[in-house]
């Protein structure tokens, strides 16, 4: 259960307990976070779950297939370097600590 | 204090509506009424990922449990609204009455009934709810062959995934190609070849006339040429109803779904639709009207009609032109087997289709024109041109066929540069 915690856009941080296993944006559904809109559900259709991994984060985690890649181009709000899509993270027990940063707008 | 924004109907476009409305800071009480005993939950995965087990229940719900109170939204579960009193800006659930300030009808739509004898039969299956696909989930642990009536996207859905779990796999369909409705003649040959390869027995234009059975249990499908066929489950999946039986009784303007006009409001000011019930103006269509059933409908819907029940209750909105009006690009999606299928824009009568990449490569995008326009794109395995094709429809702009079909081309560069 390793602790993340995902910031708004303005600033308020939500701290959460996170299961492994689950993804990165059904933990923060799970904890009515509504930064993240997923409006697909998690079928990497929508862009709507983006989110931006801070720091040495981004570099850790596992690589993104080319679809999340695709997907990202066109999310409401510009791509940056530290961007994914959530709900195609899975929450790991060495990701306690991480920082998760929500855009502004999803849609 | 004010009455409560109530919603009929617990699904994706009722959801939305509560999550856009506290968006846009409206706090005041909102009671939602659902005729299912399962809180809202993800329809997708029923005919895909859920019925292959890849994903189970806990993933399905589209808000926790805890969405409903934290966001002061009273939702009666197992509720059905039974009458509508538009006078008195009341529903009646049973003896309840609840009064609202805006209502949302987000009934959605039911499932086509199979007009031939034998539909009634135990093992003949449609799929709409949850409940439905765990009763085709079960079933299909039981048997070893299924038909499946109607090759649109649900029936194929579940012909891929029934098939992959090892099952024999008709589908029969009155039409001449899968999804003919829904996309161009390539694709549906690209998806004939994949379905035939991997095992599963099309009959395309072939009716059945009954289905058959034994103790009130199928047994066979009786085919329009006299064939008689096994079948120890039964697929129907021929579309959809618009669940509009409620706003007709009620006196709202009625036709093929509840009519609403280009803000989603219905003929009367205080009724609002969204989703797979609402008979709409969509800008990309080349009728009149339309319903649309897909995720991006019902959800885009709901946002247009919280942001101007939002303005309405603020009592910022009494004019027209401050309300918000429907105009997104139309999209949809489809997995069948291991590939993906996604759809930008509405297709009616295109004149010209233009191929971008190799069919033969397994991801490959048909873009549909009509007069030079770009109306719709389909794409097979490529998330890129689909992106890319809903902002080409979005901003407008058509690129030529040779551009269109030059892989090497980047359409991207057409797009207006972002202010
Ligand atoms: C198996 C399946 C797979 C699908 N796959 C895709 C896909 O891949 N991509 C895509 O874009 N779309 C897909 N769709 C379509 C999509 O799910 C629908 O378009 C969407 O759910 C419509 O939302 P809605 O809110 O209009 O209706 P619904 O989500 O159907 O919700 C309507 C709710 O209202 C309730 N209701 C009706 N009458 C009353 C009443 N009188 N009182 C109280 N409650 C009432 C119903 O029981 C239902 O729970 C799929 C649909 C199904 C069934
Ligand atoms: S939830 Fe839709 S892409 Fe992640």
């Amino acid at each position: 259960m390793p602790k993340i915690t995902y910031v708004d856009a303005d600033g308020t941080e939500h701290p959460v307990d996170a299961k492994t296993g689950v993804s990165l944006m059904e933990t923060a559904i799970a904890n009515n976070i509504d930064g993240i809109e997923a409006e697909c559900g998690g079928s990497c259709m929508c862009a709507t779950c983006h989110c931006f991994i801070e720091g040495d984060w981004s570099a850790k985690l596992p690589a993104m297939e080319s679809e999340e890649d695709e997907m990202l181009g066109f999310a409401a709000e510009e791509r940056r370097d530290s961007s994914r899509l959530s709900c195609q993270i899975k929450v790991t027990d060495d990701m306690e600590g991480m920082v998760v940063h929500l855009p502004a707008e999803q849609n | 204090m004010t009455d409560p924004v109530v919603i009929v109907g617990g699904g994706q476009a009722g959801v939305q509506l509560c999550l856009s409305l506290r968006k846009s800071k409206f706090d005041g009480p909102i009671v939602m009424y659902s005729a299912e005993a399962d809180a809202p939950y993800h329809r997708p995965p029923l005919s895909k990922s859920f019925l292959l087990d890849k994903i189970g229940e806990d993933k399905l719900p589209m808000r926790p449990e805890s969405f409903y109170p934290a966001k002061s939204v009273a939702l009666h579960l197992n509720q059905a609204v039974t009458s509508i009193d538009l006078d008195a800006r009341q529903v009646l659930s049973g003896n309840d009455r609840q009064p609202y300030s805006w209502l949302l009808m987000a009934t959605g739509a039911a499932p086509r009934q199979l007009p031939v004898d034998g539909a009634e039969l135990s093992g003949v299956h449609c799929l709409r709810s949850l409940d439905d696909s765990r009763a085709i989930k079960a079933r299909l642990n039981e048997v070893d062959s299924l038909v499946v009536i109607g090759a649109g996207f649900i029936g194929l859905e579940v012909a891929a995934a029934a098939r992959s779990l090892g099952k024999n796999v008709t589908v029969f369909d009155t039409a001449d190609r899968v999804m003919a409705r829904a996309v161009a003649p390539a694709i549906s040959q690209w998806y004939q070849d994949m379905h035939l390869q991997s095992g599963v027995s099309l009959r395309l234009g072939e009716a059945i006339s009954s289905i058959g059975g034994n103790n009130g249990q199928v047994t066979h499908v009786n085919c329009a040429d006299g064939e008689v066929l096994d079948a120890q489950m039964v697929v129907v999946g021929i579309g959809v109803i618009p669940d509009a039986g409620l706003a007709e009784a009620a006196g709202l303007h009625c036709d093929n779904g509840v009519v609403v006009d280009e803000f989603c409001r219905t003929s009367d000011p205080f009724v609002f639709a969204a989703g797979d019930c609402a008979n709409h103006p969509n800008p990309f269509a080349a009728v009149d009207r339309l319903r649309l059933e897909s995720i991006q409908n019902a959800t885009d819907q709901a946002r247009v009609a919280a942001a101007n029940i939002a303005a309405l209750a603020s009592g910022g909105a009494a004019e027209s032109s401050s309300l918000t009006s429907y105009k997104a690009v139309p999209w949809f999606w489809s997995d069948q087997g291991e590939h993906s299928l996604q759809m930008a824009g509405l297709s009616f009568d295109a004149d010209e289709y233009v191929m971008r990449g190799e069919s033969t490569a397994n991801s490959f995008s048909m873009y549909h024109y009509r007069s030079g326009k770009l109306l719709a794109v389909d794409s097979v395995n490529m998330p890129r041109d689909h992106m890319l094709a809903r902002k080409l429809i979005e901003a407008g702009v058509s690129p030529g066929a040779e551009q269109a079909g030059d892989s090497a081309f980047d359409l991207k560069a057409l797009l207006p540069s972002k202010a």
